[in-house]
């Protein structure tokens, strides 16, 4: 089964039932994640759950110097990536130069974790000496990347083998005995994120834990989270979801907090998996515009059309004039 | 681990604390401090940011050889096959011969290098599982499915002499498709996220099918008898000026990314293919006229100038998505673009209401 065959996606955001339009009738409705990166830790269970549900081979144990990402990104054998960025900046109000020399942390950590800030007077960091211009402010993001699951998904597009398919769910899942390696798939993710896996030739991406989603379980990373920064659910859920936690944030004074991917009418038609980010898009190796490029397909196959006509036309041309005329004088 | 389930009717089993207050502060009310941050965070920022300089989209692990070749032969064999035609039909033997052959030759090819390419080239036939008009991919194994055959019963029938009449059907056919095959290349590489191959997607088709008369070209210099290489010598310059015409105009419109096709090892690659180009043209022109020997050496130069542009193509392209620059700045400035626009409006609005 495969997309739309002969109708181009509409880029208006006003198709937003890919396994309907792939032909799947009474599905389910569609999944998706939000991943809500202001309460990312970093810990990677999710990158573990994942190889681990799915048996992922093991794609090299390399230290990157990367902050804590020795995992370096998206690829056939990595389908939860999560990057690590020190910046210095503050985070929201949050500060950095806090005295805590007096804090009781036995007595705060009886509290629990919701401990409100006044109380617990104790920020993520501990100051180092203030930087030439003066500032103390440390923050590291995280954030837990992963296939985006796109309403119009360009693999799937032009995957020549129908290879890549729509799931009932509203997913983007390779078919592995399909699959012939023709490696299409891999520059044509404006995400970067389907790769073909070294020594096997085929194409391997994240699949929502499809075996996991038809048994009526969440995926394997979702179910790892340990602070629910990855949820799963229905996307319009999702959506709803995710615009309170960012008014929640603003309120807050964390001004930068924005949504990526939640936009039905962005170039990839809205991400079935979307994102909470602290900073632009591109300081988590994200693209800021991404676009399906099969939307300007029609127009490609029109310039190629007009190309192929004019070689035609041109190379007719060429014979024009007298039969076996002497070479010499003829007229280009 | 997760307990919290999200379902249609709220989040169920949700751990209390889920929502920490990340970024509130001690005192949150010091705005002054926050608008201090603001204005120094107007301090013009480096020109893109991108994650420890990583690539945002995955470069093809295509080939070279086996890509830019395909690319190559492929418009050999399609452009080739238009002149045999016109040859044929002009009744120019030789050359229709020889070119019917080397179309033959060199989509056999560039079909063995599709298929070396594959990851699993055993399963090469599950190219033909789908008719799928969104892949060009998929378009062009039909189209080669159909190219190919008419183009090698055109040069066998030509070569045994035997059914004139399908072999003149044939090399018509091939002749019909053959432009076909030299222009859906380009929309092969354009339909992809590779910045230097989309963002160029209106001028490739002509780089690549003007390089495909510029190979054909040479190919039929190099073969033919002088007295019947008039047509090539003709389409060598005719080609030349397309796909020279067409390169600088891709250049123009890709923005910062056509950066790409003059550095490294891409751009030697287009400076040769330009050379050589000049080159054959020139031997079209002028001295080909009456030597064989001359008229060799300038075929020779345009096939290997239209080999040069398309490896220059393609390790254009996989410089553009080897830097995450290429990716991030042109969809910046599309963004900001659009962003304007938006703001533009209320903006004009809330202007026309003041006043
Ligand atoms: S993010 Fe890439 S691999 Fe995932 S569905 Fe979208 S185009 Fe396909
Ligand atoms: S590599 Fe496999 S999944 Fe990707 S486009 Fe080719 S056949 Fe489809």
């Amino acid at each position: 089964m495969t997309d739309s065959l002969t109708r181009p996606a509409p880029s208006d955001g006003s198709d937003q039932d890919p396994a309907g339009r792939a032909g799947h009738e009474d599905h389910p409705e569609r999944v998706g994640f939000f991943t809500d990166t202001s309460v990312c830790i970093g810990c990677k269970a999710c990158e573990v759950a994942c190889k681990e549900w799915n048996a992922i081979p093991e794609d090299g144990l390399e230290l990157t110097g990367m902050s804590y990402d020795n995992t370096r990104g998206l690829g056939a054998s990595t389908w939860r990536h999560v990057a690590f960025i020190e910046q210095s900046k503050p985070l929201g109000h949050a500060q950095a130069a806090v005295d805590h020399t007096d804090v009781d942390v036995l007595a705060l950590a009886a509290q629990g974790s919701a401990t409100p800030p006044e109380q617990a007077a104790i920020t993520p960091t501990t100051p180092g000496p203030p930087s030439p211009d003066g500032r103390t402010e440390l923050r590291w993001l995280m954030s837990s990347d992963v296939c985006k699951h796109c309403t119009h998904a360009a693999c799937l597009d032009v995957c020549p083998t129908g290879s890549l398919f729509r799931t009932e769910f509203g997913t983007v899942v390779v078919q592995e005995d399909i699959c012939n390696g023709c490696g299409y798939c891999v520059p044509a993710c404006p995400y970067g994120v389907i790769e073909q896996r070294p020594g096997d030739g085929r194409a391997f991406k994240c699949t929502m834990c499809y075996d996991r989603l038809g048994a009526g379980q969440e995926p394997a990373c979702a179910k790892a989270c340990p602070t629910d920064s990855i949820q799963f659910g229905p996307l319009e859920e999702l959506r709803e979801r995710a615009a309170a936690r960012v008014g929640q944030l603003h309120e807050a004074g964390v001004a930068d907090a924005r949504l990526y991917g939640h936009d039905p009418g962005d170039g990839v038609g809205g991400d079935g998996a979307f994102f909470l980010l602290l900073d632009e898009p591109e300081v988590y190796g994200l693209p800021p515009d991404p676009q399906v490029t099969t939307r300007d397909l029609p127009s490609m196959w029109r310039y190629a059309g007009a190309a192929a006509l004019a070689l035609a036309g041109g190379l007719a041309a060429v014979f024009a004039g007298p039969r076996r005329a002497p070479a010499g004088r003829t007229r280009r | 681990m997760s307990t919290s389930d999200v379902t249609k009717g709220g989040i169920r089993g949700e751990r209390p604390g889920r929502e920490a207050e990340a970024g509130r502060g001690l005192r949150p009310g010091r705005r002054g401090r926050r608008g201090r941050r603001g204005e120094e965070l107007m301090v013009p920022q480096a020109e893109f940011t991108s994650y420890y300089g990583r690539p945002v989209i995955t470069p093809p692990s295509w080939q070279a050889r086996d890509i830019a070749g395909y690319f190559f032969l492929g418009g050999l064999a399609g452009a080739g096959s238009v002149l045999a035609a016109g040859s044929h039909l002009t009744g120019r033997r030789t050359a229709a011969r020889a070119l019917k052959i080397s179309s033959t030759v060199a989509i056999a090819g560039s079909a063995a290098a599709l298929v070396h390419d594959l990851g699993r080239p055993e399963r090469f036939a599950n190219m033909l599982r789908v008719f799928k008009p969104t892949s060009p991919m998929s378009m062009g194994s039909w189209l080669l499915a159909a190219y190919g055959p008419a183009a090698g019963a055109a040069a066998v029938l030509d070569v045994t002499g035997l059914l004139p009449r399908t072999g003149r059907t044939a090399t018509i056919g091939a002749a019909l498709l053959g432009p076909a095959v030299a222009a859906y290349t380009a929309v092969l590489a354009a339909d992809t996220a590779v910045p230097a191959w989309h963002e160029g997607y209106r001028e490739l088709p002509f780089v690549f099918t003007g390089s495909a008369a510029v190979a054909a070209a040479g190919m039929g210099l190099m073969t033919a008898p002088p007295e019947e290489n008039g047509p090539a010598r003709r389409a060598a310059l005719l080609g030349a000026a397309v796909e020279t015409a067409a390169v600088r105009a891709m250049e123009r419109r890709v923005g910062v990314v056509a950066e790409t096709y003059r550095h490294g090892r891409a751009g030697r690659l287009m400076r040769a293919a330009r050379a050589l180009t000049a080159l054959g043209a020139l031997g079209a022109a002028l001295p080909a006229r009456c030597s064989r020997p001359a008229a060799a050496v300038s075929g020779a130069a345009l096939l290997a100038a239209s080999a040069c542009t398309r490896f220059g193509v393609f390790h254009a392209g996989v410089a553009s998505a080897e830097d995450p620059k290429y990716t991030v700045l042109p969809q910046r400035e599309r963004l900001e673009r659009r962003q304007a626009e938006q703001a533009g409006k209320p903006a004009e609005a809330e202007r026309a209401e003041q006043a």
